[in-house]
């Protein structure tokens, strides 16, 4: 008789914990181009120690363990592979603290960005947190597992740059502290202890996130969108180098788009701008217009496509929705800046052949010292054909990154295994040994960074 | 085996399943969707349930009673209509429901479903109780029969059956009483407005159903009706006329909202002591009529009482859970929504939970009780405050 | 092809050349004027054509009938001096292309009101003042179906206009409407003034808003009650060419009961809002835009208004935010009368 299920019950409580079917259903399914790959259960945790429970009880029955948060990666992250137990964190949604003065929040790794977006404007309404361009569903333990970064990447890095600390659960199911935290001190810093942290990126192959302490900076009251236009690719890295030396802004983000017709062939430049006035947004405008872009405008090169306007949040849904087919998937790469005329001019190319209109977009991740840049393909979740397109041209984008010199970011099994073929041999046996140390079963994630 | 003929086949894969819908105007959490909120599994949520539903209709999933308790777990609060960002928004609840239609088509409903549909068929009211008891809630009262006055009180069969929405008609029956409301009501006579009939996807008995209203209503004289529940409301108002039931349709928040404003309603007097109020939108006045207004208006002019709005009202109201009542699918949990609501209702520290919904007020007061709030916080409906 | 019916004696024998004397953007003197005005005759390079803030204007200082903006905006085209940097203008140009289907055309009784591209204005378009009216399309979807392409005029792609306004008249055409009401001056312009002046036909009877809200207003005169409003116009470029209708401003503000204050800026003094200025590539051009709403509003508050009024949606975006910053309320045209008759704006 079947043992785990019982046990999961008793671990996380009647009704948070399934195996059947209809619940298993919609975790084997991700949002994009990936294949089915269904659990053998489903269970949703509320705190480190149950999740600890789980680990425990995985690896004496070893049956694997997929965590998952807003399950919005769209590389098939949350996927379980080789069956197992998919579990949900997204029940371990508290927000514990909030430090004003030391800038920093201590929420469970299940929380939404949406929610602590919402809860720092109506109880912190000086701070804020680098909110991904994913929906707001999306978990802040699922963020960094996989590197990602927010509408502050431009002046303060990737997300994972912006911890201050984290709770970890082994997969042998100890809960280990890192940062300040770990001397019993506040969870005010990383740094200076000793490094042991092996666990961003990895997908939750090496220990599931429970508990972090985040970055957050000041949130200026007006807060406006400027979008500077060029036809000529080529200018879009000085561009951003230019931007990136005046250091004013907040969000820098380079886009092109086939649909709607005006963004065809264009390159926009997001570019946020805020204050705590009006006339410190209107000095920075004048830097940013009249001294560093001014050259372009007067050369009729690059214009001044609108100004002031407000800052939206990214609906990417939508972006699923252009051909009424309800799904996309991208590559997402970090590239050098300079690499952008390159990845637009391939991607169009990419997107033409697979008759998907283009979408890309290159957000600056720190001060010019690399890019998010990313090939949207949209297609219909009810037509296999337009779904198999999608994946070919994933496929191939994947390639054009490595190409490139790029890092794919948070790869599909695919971009997986190219970046594990190109890796020092050095670092992929010292890769090898960490996921042996810290999941000897190999029970999490499997199939996901797996190095033979 | 797949569903050709159900109707939303051209548009239910286009959810992305993005997550907007969780999430109340505020973003405050992803916990507005009251099935998700009980469950936290994602199959409860409104895109897990419309993947669900699609799996079911081309073949991929086959039915099981746990599949419809997923569907009928909906509560048709209208939270998801309101925050996906996508044009096909407005039918959400409408792929669910059609949903519902093939499960009523082929009897594969949760049994409770199956009980409440034959109840009504049989008697009249979900309740199972004999139409010649459906003038209990006027205990002794005489309100008079309707006879061309100028409103139909139409009462519903919460506020018929329920002890406790019970004295909610009454306290409305005598509000209007005493502000010189000219009105009847249909006694034994009433049926069940349909609302949630139509709602469980039984399309062939909600025509029935408000037919023969629509026939007695117009037998009768009828034009104008107030409503003691917005379930009646909305399905006499939204859907009656699809059956050339044309009727002048009010709550009676809207009524009394505009009796207060020209001072007819008499004899109202506030507490002894200040005291605060809140209040919790139904979500078929609120998010399916977009009345929010008529029940504040009536709150804020009561001497005595300040009105203070939990977190999450209006669009992004928390539902109690109350739209699928009749199956109990989202109760026995502390994270039912009406526990969830009771909660957030105490916290703002008001003594009063003002309703205008005779499904949310036995919903709410049953939450209260069972979280132990009694002595903190009392749910009214809006017109026992006015009594 | 259509072709500019420009009468270059008239400018020959002008003695005033107003249309480039009384410009308010550059600093023109009347011999200057006439050695600029015939180098653009003759298809030569002129300051005028670099220097040009695209504000129309001059089609309504011209007083011999002429089309001196169109010719200047033609010469600019032809000689490929574009006011703005190219980007821009390929953007503004692909921004016109419909992509989202085919409209549904209706037959339309009575007299249609056009919204124009700004379907998605159409909560402007409520109450009795309009209830007499059949709106055209609301589909914000659909709205390039209805884009006037006046807007090139500011893009020195007078092609773009005379590639497109053909299938653009036909689609309005095809709703049968013998008159439509456009609820923008620049739609006005484009069926009253431009394609006249291109010798291209217009099937239907344009009227302009401000002439329609003043007859409706007399119609329903009994239910205004004044406003008692001090009120500033903000004058759109489009409005240069429908100047007979200009004077329907002061009467729907005597209707209503509001004072239209005296200000520097008004009238054939009116100023741009700088939407257009700010993008042009010749320099320090973002800054004359700041300047321009600068004194612009600040006349405004001077003469004591309370309200700026407007016509156009692309001066409401450059400037509603700003003139509400500065205490005055930005409203339609068409809201300022739904309350002079006791109605909410929208």
């Amino acid at each position: 008789m079947d043992t785990i299920y019982p046990s999961l019950v008793h671990i996380v409580g009647e009704g948070y914990a399934s195996f059947r079917r209809e619940e298993l259903f919609t975790y084997s399914k991700d949002l994009g181009t990936s294949e089915p790959k269904w659990p053998d259960y489903v269970a949703a945790p509320k705190t480190a120690e149950q999740v600890a429970e789980i680990l425990k009880l995985a690896n004496r029955e070893k049956v694997p363990v997929v965590p998952l948060g807003g399950g919005m990666s769209l590389a098939g992250l949350a996927l379980p592979l080789k069956g197992g137990i998919a579990l949900d964190l997204k029940r371990m949604d508290r927000i514990i603290e909030v430090n004003e003065k030391g800038r920093y929040a201590v929420v469970e790794a299940g929380v939404s960005h949406g929610k602590l977006t919402a809860y720092l404007h109506n109880q912190h309404p000086h701070l804020m947190h680098s909110e991904p361009g994913a929906p707001p569903a999306a978990t802040i333990g699922g963020n960094l597992a996989i590197h990602g970064q927010g509408d502050l990447a431009h002046p303060y890095g990737f997300n994972t740059d912006m911890i201050n600390g984290m709770e970890i659960v082994l997969p042998t199911g100890e809960i280990c502290k890192f940062g300040s935290c770990a001397v019993g001190a506040g969870w005010f810093t990383l740094h200076p202890l000793p490094d042991v942290g092996l666990f961003l990126g990895w997908n939750g192959a090496t220990g599931i996130i429970t508990k972090v302490s985040l970055r957050l900076f000041p949130y200026k009251k007006f807060r406006e969108m400027e979008i500077f236009v060029v036809e000529d690719e080529n200018l879009i890295p000085e561009i951003l180098y230019e931007l990136t030396h005046l250091g004013l802004t907040e969000d820098l983000v380079a886009f092109s788009s086939a649909i709607p017709p005006f963004s065809d062939r264009l390159h926009h430049v997001s570019i946020n701008v805020t204050g705590d006035s009006e006339a410190e947004i209107e000095l920075k405008r004048r830097l940013i217009f009249e001294v560093k872009l001014a050259k372009y405008i007067e050369s009729g090169v690059g214009g001044i496509a609108a100004v002031s306007q407000a800052i939206q949040r990214p609906q990417v849904s939508k972006s699923a929705d252009w051909k009424k087919g309800g799904g996309f998937e991208y590559v997402g790469s970090i590239m050098p800046v300079s690499a952008y005329p390159e990845c637009y001019r391939r991607g169009a190319e990419i997107s033409t052949r697979h008759h998907i209109p283009y979408t890309i977009l290159g957000r600056v991740i720190g001060c010019g010292h690399a890019m998010m840049f990313s090939w949207s393909y949209a297609f219909n979740r009810a037509d296999e054909k337009t779904v198999r397109h999608a994946r070919e041209a994933l496929h191939e984008t994947d390639n054009i990154v490595m190409d490139l010199g790029g890092v794919i970011w948070k790869p599909a099994v695919f971009g997986q295994e190219l970046l594990l073929a190109k890796m020092d041999v050095n670092t992929l046996s010292l890769m090898k040994k960490i996921k042996l140390l810290l999941d000897p079963n190999n029970i999490m994630n499997p199939g996901n960074w797996e190095v033979d | 085996m797949a569903l050709a003929e159900y109707q939303y086949n051209d548009v239910i894969h286009r959810c992305f399943r993005c997550g907007y819908c969780k999430f109340p105007t505020d973003w405050s959490d992803v916990t507005n969707c009251p099935a998700y909120a009980r469950f936290r599994l994602e199959s409860y949520s409104a895109g897990g349930r419309l993947w669900l539903i699609r799996a079911w209709v081309n073949g991929e999933l086959e039915w099981s009673e746990h599949l419809a308790d997923i569907v009928y777990s909906c509560a048709a609060c209208k939270n998801c209509v309101e925050k996906c960002p996508l044009s096909f928004n407005e039918d959400i609840v409408n792929m669910v429901t059609a949903a519902k239609n093939e499960m009523v088509e082929m009897g594969l409903v949760p049994r409770g479903v199956k009980k409440f549909l034959n109840n009504v068929q049989l008697h009249g009211n979900p309740y199972g109780i004999s139409a010649g008891r459906r003038t209990g809630w006027m205990e002794g009262k005489s309100y008079p029969a309707y006879q061309g006055q100028e409103f139909l009180y139409y009462v519903g069969c919460e506020g018929s059956f329920d002890t406790r929405a019970q004295s909610a008609a009454r306290a409305l029956g005598d509000v209007l009483t005493n502000s010189g409301v000219s009105f009847g009501v249909l006694g034994e006579k009433e049926v069940t407005d349909g609302n949630e009939v139509d709602l469980l996807g039984e399309d062939a008995l909600f025509e029935s159903v408000a037919e023969k209203n629509i026939r007695q209503f117009k037998k009768a004289g009828v034009n104008k009706i107030i409503t003691l529940s917005p379930h009646s409301y909305n399905a006499m108002k939204n859907s009656y006329p699809r059956f050339h039931g044309d009727f002048e349709v009010f709550h009676y928040t809207q009524i009394l909202a505009d009796l207060i404003k020209k001072k007819r309603v008499r004899g109202v007097s506030g507490p002894d002591e200040e005291e605060k109020i809140t209040f919790h939108d139904p979500c078929f006045l609120g998010r399916w009529n977009q009345e929010y207004n008529a029940p504040r208006n009536i709150l804020k002019s009561l001497p005595g009482l300040t009105l203070v709005e939990m977190p999450r009202n209006k669009k992004g109201a928390a539902c109690c859970g109350g739209g699928n009542f009749y199956t109990d699918l989202l109760g026995g949990s502390e994270e039912s929504p009406a526990r969830i609501r009771a909660r957030e209702a105490a916290a703002t520290g008001a003594g009063i939970l003002a309703v205008a919904c005779p499904n949310c007020l036995t919903m709410l007061e049953d939450a209260v009780k069972v979280e132990g709030l009694e002595n903190r916080i009392k749910v009214r409906d809006i017109a026992e405050i006015l009594v | 092809m259509f072709k500019l019916q420009f009468d270059e004696s008239k400018c020959f024998s002008c003695d005033t050349n107003d249309c480039l004397t009384q410009c308010q953007y550059m600093d023109i003197d009347p011999g200057t004027a006439e050695t600029e005005i015939r180098k653009i005759i003759n298809g030569e390079d002129s300051f005028v054509l670099h220097d040009c803030a695209t504000c129309y204007a001059c089609e309504e200082y011209c007083r011999r009938g002429n089309h001196p903006f169109y010719l200047i905006v033609q010469r600019q085209e032809e000689l490929n001096i574009l006011p703005l940097p190219d980007p821009l203008v390929k953007r503004g140009v692909q921004m016109g292309i419909p992509f989202r289907g085919e409209p549904e055309i209706s037959e339309i009784k009575g007299t249609a009101l056009n919204l124009g591209v700004f379907s998605n204005l159409s909560r402007f378009t409520q109450g009795r003042l309009f209830e007499n009216l059949t709106l055209m399309s609301t589909d914000s979807r659909k709205m390039f179906h209805y884009f006037c392409q006046l807007m090139y005029l500011h893009f020195g792609r007078i092609s773009v206009i005379n590639d497109r306004l053909g299938k653009i008249i036909r689609t309005i055409a095809a709703h049968k409407v013998d008159e439509v009401v456009h609820f923008h001056d620049e739609c006005y312009g484009t069926y009253t003034s431009y394609a006249p002046a291109f010798g291209i036909d217009v099937p239907f009877k344009s009227i302009h808003l401000f002439e329609y809200l003043y007859n409706r207003l007399l119609e329903l005169k009994s239910d205004i009650r004044p406003l008692n409003l001090k009120v500033a116009y903000q004058r759109p470029c489009s409005s240069r060419l429908s100047p007979d209708k200009y004077p329907y401003v002061d009467k729907i503000f005597d209707l209503i009961g509001v004072e239209h204050v005296p200000r520097e800026y008004v009238g054939k003094k009116a100023l741009c809002c700088g939407g257009t200025i700010l993008g042009q590539k010749r320099k320090g051009s973002r800054r004359l835009a700041l300047e321009l709403q600068e004194k612009n509003i600040d006349d405004m508050k001077k003469a004591g208004a309370e309200v700026c009024v407007f016509n156009c949606p692309a001066c409401v975006d450059t400037l509603g935010q700003k003139v509400a910053q500065n205490g005055l309320m930005p409203l339609f045209m068409s809201d300022l009368c739904r309350l002079a008759i006791g109605e909410k704006a929208s």
